[in-house]
């Protein structure tokens, strides 16, 4: 990283916008914000007096909870307004509503919304930062970066890393912000699915696509599972979770062919017994709650980046 | 002569009859005349030295939103949007609210463009409402002036209405347009399937939903005997079947727009609304094969599919914002880009966006020969500006080509020899 390197980003739209070097601040600046989550006093008063909105328009409790808890131990004021998507297009439009948080001056706007480029459209029309914790199908970039962080904890770092992804590629924005993620440090991404679930062009965002799921698994240093959500069945994009279980699940025996030490990653919440096996999510190798302390760590990093911190204001404590 | 018009030293490029050549031409009551050695003291000429004089352009695809939608657009906002981009003549699309499938909106229509900027050519629907459920009446619409049909907006589902349409339409001597669409391939799609609908998480919709439909009319076409007409051609693969068709000597013509051969999917990078359209921009090498079809004759004509929308449809999230983009103003330089560019001659282009469309739908106007209507248009094509949506005529400022350099335009416009735009 240059030596005076300076985090430029007011707003966190997606990965893509994010270099190595951005990636890697954030990571760093995460793992020092780590720290205050181990403490007793759980608390610094670095973002005192900021007014933090988590704005979602769709639920998600685990996000939601996450980034509240994150500005919560930084001393901001949050709050919280949910809204359904359908409503809103039915009378007030996202940028109304957008405007008149804005009047309310909060510092950033954290939000969740099932329109892709959703957050885009927000950071042109309001003077807020603007964090996206997850738009339609396109990014989820605090997700991203907490699977960074988790990779990076247990295996330095992610150049020449095999990472497998399974699943619904074509619906998960964790997948978009990963395969970004992941290959912007260097590691090669192999993804496998049924191909109902592959998105247009993939590979040329440079990902392996595996027709076998064996192959994407096979030497990995770390797999991946998507969840599925049931209502694919309806739209035909597979016939049963059944038959996806049979043909896609994460079992004992396919992580066989992964290396050794390879870790077991998943977003949650999983179907147990559809993407991964329970022995497999709950194993030794699995590193998914590890995954959700470093997503609070990576959000508080974000908060903290985008109002313009440079370094951590952490050691004098709360 | 009474009120005679002499346009003066400009380059008469008509290739209807022919003509590519500096000379003088002549207009007096409202019709084209024979030049005479002498010029009468009474007439008022025009100087157009360094500038192509053409018959008047025609777009045969513009949606006018008068009734209903006046605040997108008006029957006198499009036609003077129309002029000032050098087309004396439009065909308004019938998805106004009410829908055009009787002959009283038909007439309401042709009210309002009573002594506007431009001529008016109203297309019926094909079905009552554009339900696609059961046939307009298109004896009454026609007898009211109509000049073609067609459910523009939505693809015609039913492949035996379809039919039923292209029958009933040669009885009456009007030519069916298709917004070719395979609707179960498109649902909810908002963009070109690709890498950049990956990248941007964009539902995708592939060329085949455009393609299997153009099959499918060409197939009908051919089975009835009937003049079909595709709208906005945006693919290889559907120029591919129509190129095809021409060969068996199948009825079917074919228009794509300027944003096809000018635009990539690429626009829509930033979730850009005013890049979205329907058909959707595609990738590079269907741009490329679109330019290759207006060059061979697969595509007979250029027509916009000006779609005029308010603020309050674009600035929305990308998948819930309107389809469409305002086209009349920017048609012409776009496509001079592709005279610069050597991909067409100056005489093809008037061809496509003249003789080409009036023939399409069987309208006067095309040529410059004696006795035909004076609609002519004057362009000088090394003018260079900006175009700017917010100088526009047109009430819609949903142009993806906003602040956009452009070379050559329009600077003067006749309708039946009469000036009604003049930069
Ligand atoms: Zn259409």
């Amino acid at each position: 990283m240059q030596e005076n390197y300076n985090f430029k980003h007011r707003h966190i739209l997606g990965l893509e916008q994010m270099s190595a070097d951005d990636i890697c601040h954030v990571i760093n600046t995460a793992r020092s914000f780590k720290e205050v989550s181990a403490r007793p006093i759980k608390k610094v008063p670095t973002l005192r007096g900021k007014t933090i909105v988590n704005f979602f328009f769709e639920p998600s409790t685990r996000t939601r909870l996450s980034f509240e808890i994150a500005a919560k131990r930084m001393s901001a004021d949050t709050f919280n307004i949910s809204a359904s998507t359908s409503s809103a297009t039915k009378g007030e439009t996202l940028i109304d509503t957008a405007r008149n948080l804005q009047a309310m001056n909060p510092d950033i706007i954290i939000l969740r919304h099932s329109s892709s480029g959703a957050p885009h459209l927000l950071a042109r029309n309001v003077q807020a930062s603007i964090i996206n914790a997850g738009d339609g199908t396109h990014e989820h970039p605090s997700q991203g970066l907490l699977d960074i962080m988790t990779i990076m904890e247990h295996k330095g770092s992610l150049a020449g890393l095999k990472i497998a992804i399974i699943g619904d590629i074509a619906h998960s924005r964790v997948a978009g912000s990963d395969i970004r993620g992941f290959t912007t440090l260097g590691a090669q991404v192999y993804l496998a699915g049924p191909k109902t679930f592959m998105p247009a062009a993939i590979e040329q965002m440079g990902a392996v696509v595996c027709e076998d799921v064996r192959d994407a698994v096979r030497d990995a240093d770390v797999v991946m599972a998507l969840r599925i959500q049931q209502e694919r069945q309806n739209d035909s994009l597979i016939p049963s979770l059944r038959e996806y279980a049979v043909c896609y699940g994460i079992n004992d025996r396919l992580l066989q062919l992964a290396k050794d030490d390879v870790l077991v990653m998943h977003p949650g919440p999983i179907n147990r017994g559809v993407e991964m096996n329970p022995d497999v999510a709950d194993g030794a190798r699995s590193v998914i709650l590890d995954q959700v302390t470093n997503g609070v760590a990576v959000r508080m990093a974000l908060l903290y980046l985008v109002l313009g911190g440079d370094k951590p204001g952490v050691e004098q404590g709360g | 002569m009474d009120g005679l018009i002499i346009l003066k030293g400009g380059r008469v490029i008509d290739p209807v009859n022919g003509r590519d050549e500096v000379a003088d031409l002549w207009v007096t009551d409202g019709k084209i005349v024979a030049s005479q050695a002498e010029t009468p003291a009474d007439a008022k000429v025009i100087d157009a030295t360094g500038c192509w004089v053409v018959p008047g352009l025609i777009d045969i695809h513009v949606h006018l939103r008068e009734p209903g939608q006046e605040y997108k657009e008006n029957v006198a906002s499009g036609t003077q949007a129309a002029a000032a981009g050098g087309f004396t003549a439009v065909a308004c699309m019938p998805n106004t609210t009410p829908v055009n499938d009787n002959g009283s909106v038909t007439r309401l229509i042709l009210e309002r463009a009573e002594g506007c900027a431009a001529r008016v050519y109203p297309v019926g629907a094909i079905s009552k409402g554009s339900k696609g459920e059961s046939l307009a009446d298109y004896a009454e619409m026609k007898e009211a002036g109509i000049v073609a049909v067609t459910d523009d907006g939505m693809p015609v589902v039913d492949s035996q209405l379809m039919r039923r349409a292209m029958e009933y339409a040669a009885s009456h001597k009007l030519v069916v347009m298709s917004h070719s669409e395979e609707e179960a391939l498109v649902r909810n799609g908002c963009m070109n399937e690709g890498l950049n609908s990956t990248r941007l998480g964009l539902r995708g919709i592939p060329a085949a939903a455009e393609s299997i439909m153009v099959y499918r009319e060409v197939a009908l076409a051919e089975l009835t005997g009937t003049h079909v007409h595709i709208a906005h051609v945006s693919c290889e693969d559907a120029l591919a079947v129509i190129r095809l068709a021409k060969q068996r000597g199948v009825k079917v013509t074919a228009e794509t727009a300027p944003h096809y051969f000018t635009l990539t999917d690429d626009a829509v990078l930033g979730y850009n609304t005013n890049a979205k359209m329907n058909p959707p921009l595609r990738s590079e090498k269907d741009r490329e094969a679109i330019r290759a079809a207006l060059a061979d004759g697969t595509l007979d004509a250029i027509a916009t599919d000006h779609a005029p929308h308010s603020v309050l449809e674009k600035e929305l999230e990308f998948n819930y914002a309107a389809n469409g983009i305002t086209g009349l103003e920017t048609s012409l330089s776009l496509t001079l880009e592709l005279v610069r560019q050597g991909v067409i001659t100056e005489s093809r282009m008037v061809e496509l966006m003249s003789a080409g469309p009036a023939g399409i739908i069987g309208v006067e106007g095309g040529q410059l020969g004696e006795g035909a209507v004076a609609d002519i248009t004057v362009i000088d094509p090394e003018m260079e500006y900006v175009f700017t949506a917010e100088a526009s005529f047109s009430k819609g400022k949903n142009s993806p080509f906003n602040e956009t350099k452009m070379k050559g335009r329009a600077i003067m416009t006749l309708v039946d020899g009469e000036v009604k735009y003049r930069l």
